[in-house]
């Protein structure tokens, strides 16, 4: 098997190797791929829709119907991760759960699944027996706000500097992470329960529909944002950029749902009782 | 300069070569985080800054989490 | 001899990414492990998000972001140097395909979670000698 994925490997290799005669010079600007289109892209972006970064613009306005249907996409990754691996009802053995009394360091360990005990002194951990690590705690605790905000800003900068949706949507996801590891998993679902997650990921999805829908009921074409100067009190080039910060939000808010929801199912079998 | 995008290649061949021959998963895991941030560095090199930053934080960030949760859950062995 | 030569160094690059893509279809077909598959999807992947974002590059080009002077709103298209810019299409379709490889990614851990929780192992011929005899 592994001589006939070689052979395999080769052969397409060799004939990619040879399709490649025919290429243009690496970093020709008279390459026939930046003749065509993109000078238009780079001439008229600021004059049509205001937005310096070109990047952004071609992604949210121009070609604004591809990333419709790849937020789309990573909605259903999520949806079905959560139907593969969720478990509701699992009562075959009764694990009990363990608490570190802070003062002395002792673990307690209850045999019944429904004590709670919490307060100043007594601490939940995972039943791994998790050592003791002030150091991670502290500086969890003190990063996770500046995390929140740059990715806040991440989002809202997509305009002018490299950013947008994605990146921002991912970075707010990694500071839940980051809560779920430093401390438990239990700890960061009561701050996000299952409910808003699942509600907050087909939001972000809603509001970019949402507007294209908008700009189809002011009579203009699906997604055309220029139509919104109609109901916003700026000019139709200012219009557009408005509807790509709006679009932008949309998808942050889907792509960080998503993500928290594939970790917090992965990290625990769909039990949602313990993580890493 | 081409000696800097060299370098940076063959540091991605030996990693990407790595990642799959070695017999621990966690190894695997890590090399995989390396192997995503030297193609993040390659696209800043050549001036897409946008796909390295997407790169960077959902290749080098997330995704090497949820390889480490799912080896967490499964077996960390490998006979190949 | 010398035109061969000419042609090793005018695309060695594509040659090197030729190679990263083999690594990774091979990882894919010849190993035994469902996680290295993976493994060698996601090489697989980047290495052609790779290829096509050195299609878009310009010598002599600076980023995809125009450079406006300050405290101005407009630029006319004229005064906009198209080949001091570099190609910014082929980023915009290499982002989708970074997000789209990801979910994937996360999709594809999850069914090896469900497939070791029902036959306990994840190499592949242990898995087709277990469907077997059941």
């Amino acid at each position: 098997m592994k001589k006939l994925a070689l052979i395999v490997a080769i052969l397409c290799g060799a004939i990619l190797i040879f399709a490649t005669s025919e290429f243009p010079e690496w970093g020709d600007p008279k390459a026939p791929a930046n003749l065509h289109v993109s000078p238009h892209y780079i001439k008229y972006s600021v004059k049509e829709t205001g937005v310096p970064n070109i990047v952004t613009s071609v992604l949210a306005d121009y070609r604004g119907f591809d990333t419709m249907f790849e937020t789309t996409v990573i909605f259903c990754a999520g949806l079905s991760c959560f139907l593969l691996l969720r478990i509701f009802n699992e009562q075959t053995e009764e694990q009990g759960v363990y608490y570190r009394h802070m003062p002395t360091g002792i673990v307690i360990h209850f045999k019944r699944d429904d004590v709670d005990i919490r307060d100043k002194d007594f601490e939940l951990i995972d039943s791994k027996l998790v050592p003791y690590d002030l150091i991670i705690k502290t500086v969890g605790r003190v990063m996770i706000p500046f995390i929140q905000i740059f990715g806040l800003y991440v989002i809202a900068h997509g305009d002018f500097s490299p950013g947008g949706g994605f990146q921002g949507g991912v970075i707010l996801a990694a500071s839940i992470i980051l809560l779920a590891i430093t401390f438990n998993l239990k700890t960061a679902i009561s701050k996000i329960n299952e409910k808003t997650l699942g509600v907050l990921s087909a939001l972000g999805v809603f509001i970019y529909a949402g507007i294209g829908c908008l700009c189809l009921l002011l009579k203009g074409h699906f997604l055309d944002y220029g139509k919104l100067a109609k109901i916003l009190p700026v000019g139709p080039i200012k219009a557009r950029a408005l509807g790509m910060l709006g679009v932008e939000i949309g998808v942050g808010i889907a792509v960080m749902a998503v993500m928290i929801i594939i970790y917090i199912n992965i990290a625990s079998e769909g039990k949602h009782h313990e993580g890493l | 300069m081409w000696i800097l995008d060299l370098i940076i290649l063959a540091l991605i061949i030996v990693c990407a070569v790595g990642a799959i021959t070695i017999k621990d998963l966690l190894g695997t895991a890590i090399l995989l985080g390396a192997y995503s941030f030297m193609m993040c560095v390659l696209w800043a090199i050549m001036g897409a800054v946008d796909v390295a930053f997407t790169e960077a934080s959902v290749g080098a960030g997330v995704s090497t989490v949820f390889f480490v949760a799912a080896i967490f859950r499964t077996t960390r062995r490998t006979r190949d | 001899m010398e035109a061969l030569l000419k042609e090793i160094v005018g695309k060695y690059n594509y040659w090197l990414y030729i190679v990263l893509m083999m690594i990774g279809l091979y990882a894919m077909i010849a190993k035994n492990n469902l996680i290295k598959k993976l493994v060698g999807m996601n090489i697989f992947q980047t290495a052609i998000i790779l290829f096509y974002i050195s299609i878009g590059y310009k010598k002599g080009g600076t980023l995809p972001i125009i450079i406006m002077p300050h405290h101005h709103h407009e630029i006319p298209p004229e005064a906009i140097d198209v080949s001091k810019y570099i190609n910014p299409l082929p980023h915009v379709l290499m982002l989708t395909a970074i997000v789209v490889s990801v979910a994937t990614f996360g999709v594809a851990l999850a069914i090896a979670l469900k497939i070791y929780k029902e036959y306990n192992t994840l190499e592949e011929d242990e898995i087709r000698m277990r469907i077997r005899e059941r």
